[in-house]
Formats: C-alpha cells, sequence, structure tokens
C-alpha cells in the first residue's frame, strides 16, 4: 500500500465530515433549539403540560395549542401519557399543568394539596365494545357493571389497558361495582395505549372500554361495534388543574395558571364544542367548564 | 400488503409535496442522531485507543463495563437521563427536559460504548509488531498512536455506522427524554410511534420508510468512505 493510495481516500474523510459538520452546525434554527433560551427566560415562557394519550391522539391539542401559544407568546410542551404518570409527574413539580381525566383519583391529589384550583373542562364517554357475535350477549344493556359481570361469568375475553391510564382507573372502578375481581386467562392486559389496546381486542376478538373518540378515529381499521353505552357511569370527565408550587423547584405557576384560565375561557370551549364534527360527524368532547362534579352525579 | 403499498404511495407523497413536518422532522432525527453520534467519536475514539495500549489494574473490568455498555437498552439509558434531567434532578436547574439536547445527551450514552467498543477492537487487532516497529523506527508515542488510528480507521468507520444506526433507530429514550413535542422533539421514531397509535399506519410506514433511507443514505455514504479505496 503505497502512501499516494492511502492519502486519497482520507481526504475523502475529511472532506464528508467538513460537509456534515457546517452543514449541522451551520443551520441557524437548529442552533436555536438546541440551546433554547436560558434557564431564567425559559422559566416564564415555557409552560410543560401533563397529559393524557386521548387528548393528544383525538388531535384536540393540536388545535389548542398553538391558540394558546400565539394568544401568550408562551410555549407549550406537551408531555402525553398516562393519567397516571401525568399526575404523578406533576406531583413532583415536573409539570406545570394538568390535564387528565380520573376524577376520583384527581380529587385525592387535590385533597393532598398536590394539585390545586381543579376545575372541569369537558367530558365525553366510554362505550363498552366487543364482536359481533357478542358471546356474553351483552348488547344493549342498560348497566355497564352488568354487562362486566356477565363477560366475567362467561370468560369472554377482555382487553384492558393495564396501565393506571384514565380509562384503566375506570375500568376498575367498574369492576369493583360488578364486584368481581378480574383475574384469569380471559382477562388481558395490554399495558399500551388506548389505540394499541384497540388492535389487540380486534385481533382477538375480545371485549373492551374504549373513549367513544378513540373509536371513532379507528372505525376504519376495528370491526368491534358499541355494545353497551350511555350509563352515566360511563362519563370521561377532562379536568384541568394546577400544580402546587411546593412539589418541586422550579415550576411555572402563572403559566400553568394561564393554560387551566385558557382551557376553560369561553373562546376555547367553543372550539371543543365543534371539534371532531368536520371529520367524524359528530363532535368528540362536550364543553362543561364552570360546572361541578355534582352535576354528573 | 396493501398496507405497506399505500404507505409506499403514501411516503412518496409526502416527501415530494414538500410537506414542511415531515422533513422538519426527518431533518432533526438526523441532526440530533449525527451530533450525538459526533460527540460520542470525540470521547469514544481516545478513550478505545486508551483502553487497547494502556495496561493498568482493573482494564479488564473496565473492558467488561465498556461491552455491556455497547448493549445498554435504551429505555434504561432513557428512564435514568430523565430522572436526572428532572427539574428535581441533579442536573434539573439546566431545565434541559423536553429539548433536543437532552435527546443528544441519552443517544451519546447508548452510542459512546459503541464507539469505545468498536475502536478498542479496531485499534488492537493491529499486530503488536506493528507498534514495536515503529517504536524502533523512531516515532514518538503520539505518532506512533496516530498511525495506529490511521491503521485501524476502516474498521473505525464500523464504528461510526454502529454508532450512528443505534441511535437513529431508537425510540425508547427519545421518548423519554425529548417528549415527543411536535415541532421541537419530534424525530422520525417517535413519529411512527405516534402515528401507530392514532391508527394512521399508512402515515407510520412512510415515516418508517423515510427513516430507512435516511440510513441507508447515511450508511452508503460511509462505506463508500471505507470501501473506496478498494473500489
Amino acid at each position: 500500500m503505497g502512501r499516494a493510495l492511502k492519502g486519497r481516500p482520507r481526504l475523502k474523510l475529511w472532506v464528508v465530515l467538513l460537509v456534515i459538520l457546517s452543514a449541522l452546525w451551520l443551520s441557524a434554527p437548529w442552533l436555536s433549539v438546541l440551546w433554547p433560551a436560558p434557564p431564567a427566560a425559559a422559566q416564564s415562557n415555557t409552560v410543560i403540560l401533563s397529559t393524557t394519550t386521548s387528548t393528544q391522539d383525538s388531535g384536540l391539542l393540536d388545535l389548542l395549542v398553538p391558540m394558546f401559544e400565539k394568544k401568550t407568546g408562551m410555549t407549550v410542551k406537551t408531555i402525553s401519557v398516562g393519567t397516571g404518570q401525568a399526575l404523578t409527574l406533576a406531583a413532583r413539580g415536573e409539570a406545570d399543568v394538568a390535564l387528565v381525566h380520573a376524577p376520583s383519583v384527581e380529587r385525592k391529589y387535590v385533597e393532598e394539596g398536590k394539585m390545586r384550583n381543579r376545575r372541569l373542562v369537558m367530558y365525553n364517554d366510554f362505550v363498552v365494545i366487543g364482536p359481533e357475535d357478542d358471546p356474553a350477549k351483552i348488547k344493549g344493556m342498560p348497566r355497564v357493571a352488568d354487562a362486566l359481570k356477565r363477560i366475567a361469568d362467561t370468560q369472554s375475553r377482555f382487553v384492558s389497558r393495564g396501565d393506571k391510564s384514565g380509562t384503566h382507573v375506570l375500568e376498575l372502578g367498574l369492576w369493583k361495582q360488578a364486584g368481581i375481581e378480574p383475574k384469569g386467562a380471559w382477562y388481558i392486559e395490554s399495558g399500551q395505549g388506548m389505540g394499541q389496546t384497540l388492535g389487540i381486542a380486534n385481533g382477538r376478538l375480545a371485549y373492551t372500554i374504549t373513549d367513544r373518540g378513540t373509536w371513532l378515529a379507528f372505525q376504519k381499521r376495528i370491526s368491534l361495534p358499541i355494545l353497551v353505552e350511555k350509563d352515566k357511569l360511563l362519563l370521561n370527565i377532562y379536568s384541568v388543574m394546577e400544580i402546587n408550587p411546593a412539589n418541586g423547584p422550579r415550576v411555572n405557576v402563572a403559566g400553568g395558571k394561564a393554560f387551566a384560565d385558557f382551557m376553560v375561557a369561553p373562546e376555547t370551549q367553543a372550539v371543543i364544542k365543534v371539534f371532531g364534527l368536520d371529520k367524524y360527524g359528530q363532535p368528540l368532547f362536550v364543553p362543561i367548564a364552570g360546572k361541578s362534579d355534582s352535576d354528573f352525579q | 400488503m396493501e398496507l405497506i403499498g399505500q404507505g409506499i404511495v403514501q411516503a412518496l407523497r409526502l416527501l415530494l409535496s414538500g410537506d414542511a413536518e415531515v422533513w422538519r422532522i426527518a431533518w432533526l432525527s438526523l441532526a440530533i442522531s449525527a451530533t450525538a453520534t459526533l460527540i460520542s467519536l470525540a470521547v469514544g475514539i481516545p478513550l478505545g485507543t486508551l483502553l487497547a495500549l494502556a495496561r493498568f489494574p482493573g482494564r479488564g473490568f473496565a473492558i467488561s463495563l465498556v461491552n455491556t455498555g455497547m448493549g445498554l437498552p435504551p429505555v434504561v439509558v432513557g428512564l435514568f437521563v430523565t430522572i436526572v434531567l428532572w427539574r428535581s434532578g441533579a442536573l434539573g436547574f439546566l431545565e434541559l427536559l423536553y429539548t433536543p439536547t437532552a435527546m443528544v445527551l441519552a443517544q451519546f450514552v447508548i452510542a459512546a460504548p459503541v464507539v469505545v467498543g468498536l475502536t478498542l477492537a479496531a485499534v488492537q487487532q493491529i499486530p503488536g509488531q506493528f507498534r514495536l516497529q515503529l517504536l524502533a523506527l523512531g516515532a514518538s508515542r503520539p505518532q506512533m498512536v496516530w498511525s495506529l488510528l490511521k491503521e485501524a480507521r476502516l474498521p473505525m468507520l464500523a464504528a461510526v455506522m454502529a454508532g450512528f444506526g443505534a441511535v437513529i433507530s431508537e425510540v425508547g429514550a427519545s421518548l423519554m427524554v425529548g417528549g415527543n413535542i411536535k415541532g421541537s422533539t419530534r424525530v422520525l421514531t417517535t413519529a411512527t410511534v405516534l402515528e401507530t397509535s392514532k391508527g394512521n399506519f399508512d402515515v407510520a410506514i412512510a415515516l418508517s420508510l423515510i427513516l430507512l433511507a435516511l440510513m441507508f443514505l447515511v450508511n452508503w455514504a460511509l462505506t463508500w468512505i471505507q470501501q473506496g479505496r478498494r473500489a
């Protein structure tokens, strides 16, 4: 191997590396993302919103967040996880505001003083879906607890989220109502989001509980019809809560409050009222700002 | 199969119609992973060379650590980096969580052991006599190390490819430390997960194909450098 032969590939290597490097570092917009404004400024301008996958998957936040950012000049970082994790993060002060849907758990956090100023934002509802031939014969049953009991009695397959999400919390509450501790080969825990869980239920021809919005969004992909709906227990109520700054360092209290106020403001509620109408022929959420839990019991 | 066909059509449509969001996501994936890989090289090559040439107590233990690190599960890295970057964490004051910088950091942790390990292997496979010869010819220590690295550069390009491949295809850590925020930390892998969970399988397939194409282009360029002189 002569030196001349060796020299060329090395040259090429450096040229390519240089091109990659300069492309990376000379692109100014990228630099500004990599090194955001200094922490002091970021503090007041960035709001971390801890929320659930359903609000993100429905596309509602893609509409509302830019509205809020334009109005206030703040930047929202939306972290969408299960309600359980969303609340844990908020309780640790790792978020500035929470938008979640598990009233029983929320009230506990408020009582403990981790969250404050819980306000209802909107609701939609859960439905029980399952295979067309309905082996447990639950179709049209008015009481969801009875339907679940029959699913358990007939050992029909049921897919649970199993992830402490709002949907999972509601499901567990319903099993309790039905007086059943769900376990056994028929009870499948997916440990995944609503979309994935619907896919599993569809593939294994099982029953499951889903929010109506996700079910509508998945119409093209799944063939499980709604079997039980409209029980009052199936209401899916979303609320917004601010975080107690004592939960951790650097909580953006003003930003969190601004976002919470925005969610219950009349203009925002008007947008929620019609959201989904064009795509699904029916709105996905009903705005309920100003109401209280007792209005839904 | 029909779905994959739709995905290919969708991928072409998204790319050709100049869908700004998709281009931005692809660009961000490349920028974050390339940055992480470059930093890993800057740290990993000296460290790997040191491990290959130096003899010190605990060297075997250190090498075992590196070899384990080569297979670090991204979700584990993601979890720990998240906890460190939390507001209540050791580096919380930097306010880095849910930024591209945090993703670079996590990907660096994933790629660095790969680079160290492969550099170590590349330098070690050069026969010991070569080193002795260099020294006998009057080379200084830095000159000797430089010659070794030059000699090892072909297998070391494999380190670049492996490191880059590991981080650009990684999803667990990026999702955790980046948060998959639209327009800021959404990269090809996390966007694919999101679109799948939304049931938009055609878009998810399109994003996957774009990721594969991107990986191919980068590896093709690197292979061309690596194999160039033999071709």
